[in-house]
């Protein structure tokens, strides 16, 4: 008698074990009808889990090894520590493209955005063909950022170029655009708003649509005229949604190239020279790798320290920002 | 007279409710006469371009050196259209872009639907978790991501193929991350009325997931399409010869090609039927596309 329970208790020691802890996760995920469904939901994943370590979460370590080391891919890594970022601190040509960078992000995203918002405005009517002009001011968005802007380089040719033309018309006699290194970073700014005003503003005009409308009414019964109501009303209403296309639209920005590389390359003296571009260069112009990442990273981490101001800045103006 | 008076005092109270109700119908009338005008004003100013580029696309030579402009061309010259087709191998362009992306597309449907639903709907440890990693690295910009991910292109072979654009595009994290998300919303008794029939997993997730999800999928279809086609810095660093270049690739090349007496013409045709595809492509799926905009600001501003 004394020795079975013995027995039986040791089993019960052994089962419980087994039943503990992360090894008994693992052995009740595959035990029984729970089993089927662990097993589906690992091989419903495992190809899209594969691939994105592969490609995206091994790079993006590979990426921070890279940054401490010396690389031009024709001889192995050198070890160098922290020397990237000395160097990337002292370089003048990094601080002008960060300058550059932060130049267009901070005029054209504010610029937008406000543009982008009175435009949901003005189509947040029942009005015929709001369909065809929604349709219009969006084409920009989803053409070929490298078409549009050969076509806008054509249209800032300072001598043939349709702009400086019609600023004759008026009197005005253009600038050299693209060639000159006060107005190129501007003409280029005008052509990223151009193209992504359709983005924010089909955004801001769901977000208008869903300021309810018995709040318009009530205000218009207490006598408000329409620039009070929208005051009062629409603005802090829709500052979640400004807030949204704002932070989506600053990290987009500051990683802009494409327009760049096409309608200046960088130039003239360097003026247009974006971040994401000086790491191009870095990377595969001039193959030294291990600077590039650093440049990378310092990028990543100015990305984040934008996103954090504004999400703290958000608690004073955003309307049901303060939750936690 | 007391009654008259009462009875003239109501008629002149009911006109006056006419009046104020015509004038607020009026003044929504000229609102949206005011609307209508600057929207059609800023629509003008959108379309500017596209406009420009395709009447500059028809001009001669003569035509794009004069000054003033003028805005249309005088014979419309389909030859310069056949011109740029031939300066620089367009047919391939075109090939290289739409194979990549059509690669793209299905190879995003297929793997992200999948694990989409696992995430969703499965159980199994550590789910959340790999959940998690997949949004932390959607953060991660591409620029940090580019070089390394070069590197690796180097080891496998593939620098100078179409395979770099193709393979890691298809597991980007975006696309299982929004599959996820909607496949989440979708009611959870269709599934459990299947189980209790006895279908494995893999039958509820054909017969009975996939079939519902189709909008997102649509969504996520264009979505994929459309960035795959435009990728313009990616290709850059991968591709050099000329006959694998994409799309975009193509226009540079076009453009850089001849800097000094650039024939406009030739380009603005170039540019043309280069975005032709994608203008197609939106105008068919421009149901989804938007509705996929507007979904995901909702979430994230709401």
């Amino acid at each position: 008698m004394s020795q079975g329970s013995v027995e039986t208790q040791l089993d019960r020691a052994t089962q419980r074990k087994r039943q503990s802890g992360f090894g008994g996760e693992i052995r009740r995920a595959f035990s029984g009808l729970q089993g089927e469904e662990t097993r589906a939901g690992y091989l419903f994943i495992l190809p899209n889990l594969l691939g994105f370590m592969v490609f995206s979460l091994f790079p993006i370590v590979f990426a921070l090894y890279i940054t401490f080391t010396e690389w031009n891919l024709s001889k192995p890594p050198a070890f160098v520590g922290f020397a990237n970022f000395i160097t990337l601190w002292n370089d003048p040509l990094f601080w002008k493209t960060f300058f550059n960078t932060a130049y267009y992000t901070f005029v054209a995203v504010p610029t937008g955005v406000f543009i982008a918002f009175w435009l949901a405005i003005l189509m947040n009517r029942k009005m015929p063909g709001i369909i065809f002009f929604r349709t219009i001011y969006f084409l920009p968005q989803i053409t070929l950022t490298v078409a549009a802007a050969i076509v806008w380089s054509w249209l800032y040719q300072p001598e043939f170029g349709l702009f400086n033309y019609l600023l004759g018309l008026v009197g005005i006699d253009g600038p050299n655009w693209l060639s000159s290194t006060r107005w190129a970073m501007p003409a280029i700014i005008i052509m990223g708003n151009w193209q992504g005003m359709g983005f924010a503003m089909l955004i801001m005009l769901a977000g208008l649509q869903g300021v309810p409308n018995e709040l318009y009414e009530a205000a218009e019964i207490d006598g408000a005229n329409s620039w009070q109501s929208l005051r009062y009303i629409t603005v802090p209403l829709m500052t979640p949604t400004i807030f949204f296309v704002v932070v989506t639209s600053l990290i987009g920005a500051f990683q802009g190239f494409d327009q760049f590389q096409i309608m200046t390359q960088g130039g003239p003296a360097k003026s247009t020279t974006t971040l994401v571009m000086y790491i191009y260069q870095n990377g595969f112009s001039f193959f030294k790798m291990g600077y590039g990442s650093a440049l990378a990273f310092a990028l990543f981490v100015t990305i984040l320290i934008i996103t954090f101001v504004q999400w703290q800045l958000a608690n004073r103006w955003v309307y049901g920002f303060q939750q936690d | 007279m007391a009654t008259s008076t009462v009875e003239s005092k109501r008629k002149t109270t009911t006109t006056r409710n006419q009046r104020l109700g015509r004038s607020r119908q009026q003044r929504k009338r000229i609102g949206d006469l005011i609307a209508f005008s600057l929207l059609t004003l800023g629509g003008i100013a959108m379309l500017l371009p596209f406009l420009w580029m395709v009447f500059t696309s028809f001009k001669s030579t003569a035509e794009i050196y004069s000054y003033p402009p003028k805005l249309l061309p005088r014979e419309f010259l389909w030859s310069n259209y056949i011109d740029a087709w031939t300066l620089l191998p367009f047919n391939l362009f075109l090939r290289n872009s739409a194979t990549v992306s059509i690669c793209v597309v299905l190879g995003q449907l297929f793997t992200c639907s999948l694990a989409g639903y696992s995430f969703s709907r499965l159980r199994f440890p550590g789910r959340d978790r790999f959940f998690f990693l997949y949004l932390a690295t959607m953060m991660i910009p591409f620029a940090v991501i580019m070089i390394p991910l070069y590197v690796q292109m180097r080891w496998m072979g593939w620098v100078d193929t179409l395979w770099p654009m193709i393979v890691p595009a298809i597991f980007a994290p975006w696309g299982t991350f929004m599959m996820r998300q909607f496949m989440s919303t979708l009611p959870r008794e269709l599934e459990d009325a299947a189980r209790i029939d006895g279908a494995s997993f893999f039958r509820i997730y054909r017969a009975i997931i996939l079939p519902l999800t189709k909008p997102a999928l649509a969504t996520l279809g264009i979505f994929t399409f459309l960035g795959s086609w435009n990728d313009f810095l990616w290709p850059l660093i991968i591709i050099s010869s000329l006959n694998l270049k994409t799309i975009p690739l193509g226009m540079q090349a076009f453009q850089s090609r001849m800097p000094l007496k650039t024939p406009w013409e030739l380009v603005m045709a170039a540019a043309t039927f280069a975005i032709l595809p994608i203008l197609i492509a939106f105008i068919l799926g421009q149901k989804y596309y938007v509705q996929g905009i507007v979904t995901s600001g909702i979430k994230g501003g709401g």
